[in-house]
């Protein structure tokens, strides 16, 4: 299995290599794959240095010029730390580019709090106009990059190490139907998704799959419902898509149950699988969650 | 009884801009002259940057960032006499249904290049683009306006050492230095470029012929700052 963050890598250089209006702007950051590519096209790859707000703001001032940006480092620096220059560089001034942040919550588990970002979805879910994409498996990494660098508008690219056992056809605002079922749906975003579905064997739930959650396909979610009862399994903050489950559902009672990150400040170090069993997002953890939820129904009716 | 209403694209002079001003201030006699940019400014628009209403979206055009989004009277001012846009727009600024902030808006305003508002985002933003027209092999500049006070935001030093580093000629910085900076030194604005690369030279921010030589400078393998000195704004 390919690991996602050489893919995105790899497939950025030959993103570069097959278009003159690609740019590739990093901060040092798995500079250890772009030798290659900067040496071919050092015009259009640029390394800023360990200088985070100025990588966010260069790839912005590159799409002022009409140029396709993608702009890597990781997710705690991209996003967190260059904020404003997120949100004023591209979306204010109304330009497109593609960032990718690597990391995500788990990855450098060992690192501690200032290397985890389960905050940087929902930060760039505040602004207007980001689609988010949360691939699961590295040749989903591939084909949204290429998709997203095809287009013109403003993407967010979460690449990390866990991985789900298969891949997924790309349809960004579009959710795969996994599985289907009667008493709850689960929807399983990016790499959560193996693990949701060793936690509901043998349990009669429905699951989804996505790996682009902005947009956010209501439409499927209400096709395949029948028990008004969700349950969201994100690999970052929980609950950030919870606003849109609920707008789904606009019309009818229902329950939702929101797994994901619970406490950024856990304060531990240790591995990317003891963090996800620490926030129950592993099998055992999602199983608890979701036969408690499906348990306090059975009693309520 | 005819009306006659003149063409918005009518060349308009200097002399202009305290009229054009005072529909936003309701003042003409103190505040476009107290205006800190005004003069580089009409400089950059009237002798120094290749481009026109006629040219907005000419990819090989100049790019001028008002990176100092504060009071951009003279900055509207200076657009509606080059044409940009239409003067009548002038008095209801800052309104509901204006699209003239007291934060210019490129989406909403013909021949502003950057939005801005925030101070430390336009020499970033400038670097950006000055990587982006060298790529494109395209000769055109990019002059990016700051204020002596935005240079205390860390981002600017960001770009600085880039910017010198990659040795960016199509790219300068007018920095209007009327003292505003809480710490300021008389002196220590252009040694800081200079330590990193950068052609530095330091005028008079009144003087339109002296702006004119230096804005007009460019130096191979070296992006330049101009350090435009104007009266203390505390004095």
């Amino acid at each position: 299995m390919r690991d996602p963050r050489a893919t995105f890598a790899q497939t950025a250089a030959q993103l570069v290599d097959e278009d003159l209006s690609v740019a590739l702007v990093y901060a040092e950051i798995s500079g250890q794959y772009f030798g290659d590519v900067e040496r071919r096209h050092p015009d259009r790859v640029v390394n800023v240095g360990i200088r985070e707000q100025l990588l966010v703001s260069v790839g912005a001032g590159l799409a002022l010029t009409g140029m396709r940006p993608i702009v890597h480092t990781f997710g705690s620096f991209l996003v967190e730390r260059a904020f404003e220059q997120l949100k004023l560089g591209f979306g204010h001034q109304g330009v497109g580019g593609v960032l990718v942040g690597s990391a995500g919550s788990f990855d450098i588990a060992a690192g501690g709090r200032t290397h985890q970002a389960p905050g940087d979805v929902p930060l760039v879910d505040t602004l207007p106009g980001f689609r988010i994409h949360v691939p699961g498996h590295a040749d989903e990494v591939e084909q949204l990059l290429r998709t997203a660098v095809a287009g013109d508008g403003r993407d967010y690219i979460r690449v990390v190490s866990q991985q789900n056992d298969t891949a997924f056809p790309v349809r960004p605002g579009h959710f795969h139907v996994v599985r289907r079922g009667t008493q709850a749906t689960v929807l399983a975003v990016g790499p959560t998704l193996s693990p949701v579905l060793d936690a509901v064997a043998g349990l009669d739930v429905g699951v989804l799959y996505a790996s682009t959650v902005r947009p956010f396909d209501s439409q499927t979610l209400r096709g395949v419902i029948g028990t008004p009862d969700v349950v969201l399994v994100e690999p970052y903050l929980a609950g950030t898509s919870a606003r849109f489950v609920d707008d789904a559902l606009l019309d009818v009672p229902h329950r939702l149950l929101s797994l994901g990150v619970r406490d950024p400040e856990l304060r531990r170090y240790g591995t990317a699988e003891e963090h996800i069993a620490a926030h129950g997002l592993d099998a055992t953890g999602l199983r608890a969650s979701i036969t408690r939820f499906l348990g306090d129904a059975d009693r309520a009716a | 009884m005819t009306i006659t209403r003149e063409p918005t694209t009518r060349q308009r002079g200097y002399h202009d801009l305290a009229r054009l001003m005072s529909l936003m201030t309701g003042d003409e006699k103190h505040s476009h002259a107290a205006t800190s940019t005004l003069d580089v400014l009409w400089v950059l628009y009237d002798r120094i940057l290749d481009v026109s209403p006629q040219t907005l979206d000419n990819p090989a055009r100049d790019r001028f960032y008002l990176s100092k989004g504060h009071g951009p009277m003279a900055y509207y001012a200076v657009l509606a006499a080059k044409g940009f846009l239409d003067e009548n727009l002038l008095p209801g600024w800052a309104s509901y249904d204006s699209p003239l902030g007291y934060h210019p808006d490129r989406n909403l305003v013909p021949g502003v290049e950057i939005s801005s508002g925030s101070l430390g985002h336009g020499l970033p933003l400038a670097v950006g683009s000055a990587l982006g027209l060298r790529a494109q092999g395209l000769d055109s500049r990019v002059v990016v306006l700051v204020g002596d006070a935005e240079l205390d935001e860390g981002t600017n030093h960001e770009a600085v050492e880039l910017a010198g580093a990659l040795g960016l000629d199509n790219l300068t910085v007018v920095v209007v230095d009327n003292r505003s900076a809480t710490y300021n030194r008389p002196g220590q604005i252009a040694p800081r470029f200079a330590h990193e690369g950068w052609h530095t030279v330091t005028v008079d921010g009144r003087d339109h012929a002296a702006l004119e030589v230096a804005l007009k400078e460019r130096t191979p393998d070296h992006p330049s700052v101009v350090v435009a000195e104007v009266e203390e704004k505390y004095s």
